[in-house]
């Protein structure tokens, strides 16, 4: 066990350093820095010295390794557009990514399991029928085109909910939530429910192709045989089979739950790192890019990892087959 | 030819209504596409044809000013959505081909030559691919579009923006090829005819091209059709989101980001009639390509 967590720490690791590697590059290759720092009216001496202070004269090797230990230390230097850190504005927009991405993680994990269980159930109802009709339609929906459709019916014509922004906020410490207000919790409805629709199909059909491989194993067979209730049968001994693979999924989308964000934060006009994201490659704010990039991959580095160790944990077959 | 309509695969095909309505609804957009200038009523990014007073006309009605009517209506700039929905079509399936066959001509190349050559080299390249596999290819696709867009000068950056958008698009998506490959080779490589070449003493590049890569085509294939329906979407959600098809050169996703604007105005259908059209292309091609996949797939049948 042991060394299969080194192992694959060690390719997580490689797999950073990588895109370090290409973060870095951005800032290299992608425009002059001095250009960007220094003004029209500059003298070979001024650029020399900035050169000098900013270890542009350094080799590669030694400029690489000085940019990853800034980087750790949250140091991504300054935005090209908004001329303040990025540390800090990253740290501004975090809150209201983290916000929805939670908030559409639990209604696509909680509206999934349960109309994936219900759909496995009842496979021949017409209710089944039409939820399943539907979900094929979900995905090969784009995400915007849901967005857009959402906005249309419940702010256009019946009025209901707010098409952009978060409401109003509150500041609790460093952060802002929108859970305490009103209006808040209203903008946070359409995008929540754009972001997790793709999540919540996928892991729909999952559960219930799952739910009707166990329904047909013989200890089902056998536990209703003893006579046990529907419920128990049906959530104690096939729900709880199925969630090997289940889980699996759900970890390893909670990464793509933050990257598609980036697409509902746009339709919404959210203010979350996204949106940010977005702008900055509009804008060619390269530290931003960089930052966002480096911010990303040691979250999907980290989930596939857990992931794997977790899995390893459960099913021994896999730590000596590596 | 009549080998082709003996084939099992036509004959799913000829007893499949889903699989007929999607190729025909495919092939019928891809010919509008193509001939575009000949069913369009007007060039809408020519100046000369454009009246500022036919804007907001909507569909079917005669516009205020002009009396001219219009099939689905006018956009702010008085251009006819019919036909800025044809020549946007264009650009979509331009894009969204090119790019597949990028990925296509990138992945066939790595995929053989880590299935044959093997050792470092077959290392390097499934690192690569297991690297960026870790992420979405959508946010892989941005990154490439926000590097490329930061190289090019300023004053071309409309002009490249949709040979841009091939390469991002296009090296997003060459893992899944370069896999199946891979695979097919590893397999196709202990086989005798394999073994016969090397001996009569043809290049290993020959080898691969001219008796390898024929005998791996068939999975390339589907794998090609599913992607063109998801570089279809991923073109539309990446012009959608402003870091695409410019609005000198819209294509689908462009239209949509453009008549979302005017969605609170009432002027629906700037924004509709694009969308249903994207919505329709993604629709068959993703079909055809499931369909495509069963009828290869002799396990399933």
């Amino acid at each position: 066990m042991l060394s299969f967590i080194v192992k694959r720490v060690g390719q997580s690791v490689l797999v950073l350093l990588v895109t370090g590697l290409v973060a870095f590059s951005m800032f290299t290759f992608v425009g002059d820095p001095i250009d960007n720092m220094l003004g029209q009216e500059r003298t070979m001496e001024d650029v020399e010295r900035l050169r000098t202070q900013l270890g542009l004269d350094q080799p590669f090797v030694v400029q690489y390794v000085r940019f990853l230990e800034q980087a750790a230390q949250g140091n991504f230097g300054i935005s090209y557009r908004q001329g303040r850190p990025v540390a800090e504005i990253l740290m501004e927009r975090a809150p209201a990514t983290l916000e929805l991405a939670a908030v559409s993680g639990i209604l696509a994990i909680v509206m999934g399991i349960a109309l994936g269980v219900f759909t496995a159930i009842r496979r021949d109802g017409v209710a089944a029928n039409l939820i399943m009709s539907i979900s094929l339609i979900g995905v090969s929906l784009p995400t915007f085109l849901i967005g857009i459709l959402l906005i249309y019916l419940f702010s256009v014509e019946l009025g209901w909910l707010p098409s952009f922004g978060r409401g109003e906020t509150v500041k609790i410490g460093g952060w802002s939530t929108g859970f305490l207000t009103e209006s808040g919790l209203k903008a946070l409805i359409l995008p929540a429910i754009t972001l997790g629709l793709y999540q919540m199909t996928l892991i729909m059909r999952l559960v219930r192709s799952e739910m009707l491989e166990v329904l047909r194993q013989d200890y089902v067979r056998f536990a209703r045989a003893r006579g046990l209730s529907n419920r128990v049968v049906n959530f104690r001994h096939a729900l709880k089979n199925t969630m090997v693979p289940v889980i699996t999924v759900i970890g390893l989308q909670l990464g793509s739950i933050i990257a598609f964000a980036i697409i509902t934060e746009t339709v919404f006009q959210w203010p979350g790192v996204g949106l940010l994201f977005i702008n900055a490659i509009q804008f060619v704010d390269i530290p931003v890019m960089a930052a966002y990039l480096m911010l990303i991959s040691v979250m999907f580095v980290a989930i596939n990892l857990l992931v794997d160790i977790l899995y390893a944990m459960i099913d021994p077959r896999l730590r000596s087959a590596s | 030819m009549t080998r082709f309509f003996d084939s099992d695969v036509f004959y799913a095909f000829r007893t499949s209504p889903v699989a007929i309505c999607s190729l025909v609804v495919t092939v019928l957009l891809v010919l509008s596409a193509v001939f575009a200038p000949l069913i369009a009523t007007t060039n809408p990014f020519d100046p000369a044809s454009l009246n500022l007073m036919n804007g907001f006309t909507p569909p079917m009605e005669p516009n205020a000013f002009t009396g001219e009517r219009f099939w689905l209506g006018t956009d702010d700039q008085g251009r006819d959505v019919y036909s800025t929905i044809l020549y946007g079509l264009r650009i979509s399936l331009f894009v969204g081909i090119s790019a597949v066959l990028l990925a296509m001509v990138i992945g066939i190349f790595l995929g053989l030559l880590s299935g044959y050559v093997g050792g470092w080299t077959e290392t390097i390249i499934m690192r690569a691919a297991d690297v960026q596999l870790t992420f979405p290819s959508i946010l892989v696709a941005m990154l490439i579009f926000g590097v490329a867009k930061g190289v090019t000068p300023v004053e071309y950056r409309d002009q490249m923006a949709i040979w841009v958008l091939i390469l991002a698009i296009g090296l997003s998506d060459w893992v899944q090829f370069a896999r199946v490959v891979r695979g097919a080779t590893l397999v196709e490589k202990s086989k005798d005819y394999v073994a016969a070449a090397r001996l009569i003493g043809r290049s290993p590049l020959a080898i691969m091209i001219r008796h390898i890569l024929p005998n791996v085509l068939s999975p390339v294939l589907v794998i090609a059709t599913i992607s063109l329906a998801l570089a279809i979407i991923a073109e539309a959600t990446l012009s959608f989101l402003g870091v695409g098809a410019p609005a000198t050169q819209p294509s689908l996703g462009t239209l949509i980001r453009i008549g979302q604007g005017f969605l609170f105005s009432g002027e629906w259908w700037i924004l509709a009639f694009p969308a249903c059209t994207l919505l329709v292309l993604a629709l068959a091609v993703n079909l055809l390509g499931d369909w495509l996949r069963d009828a290869l797939n002799p396990r399933l049948r």
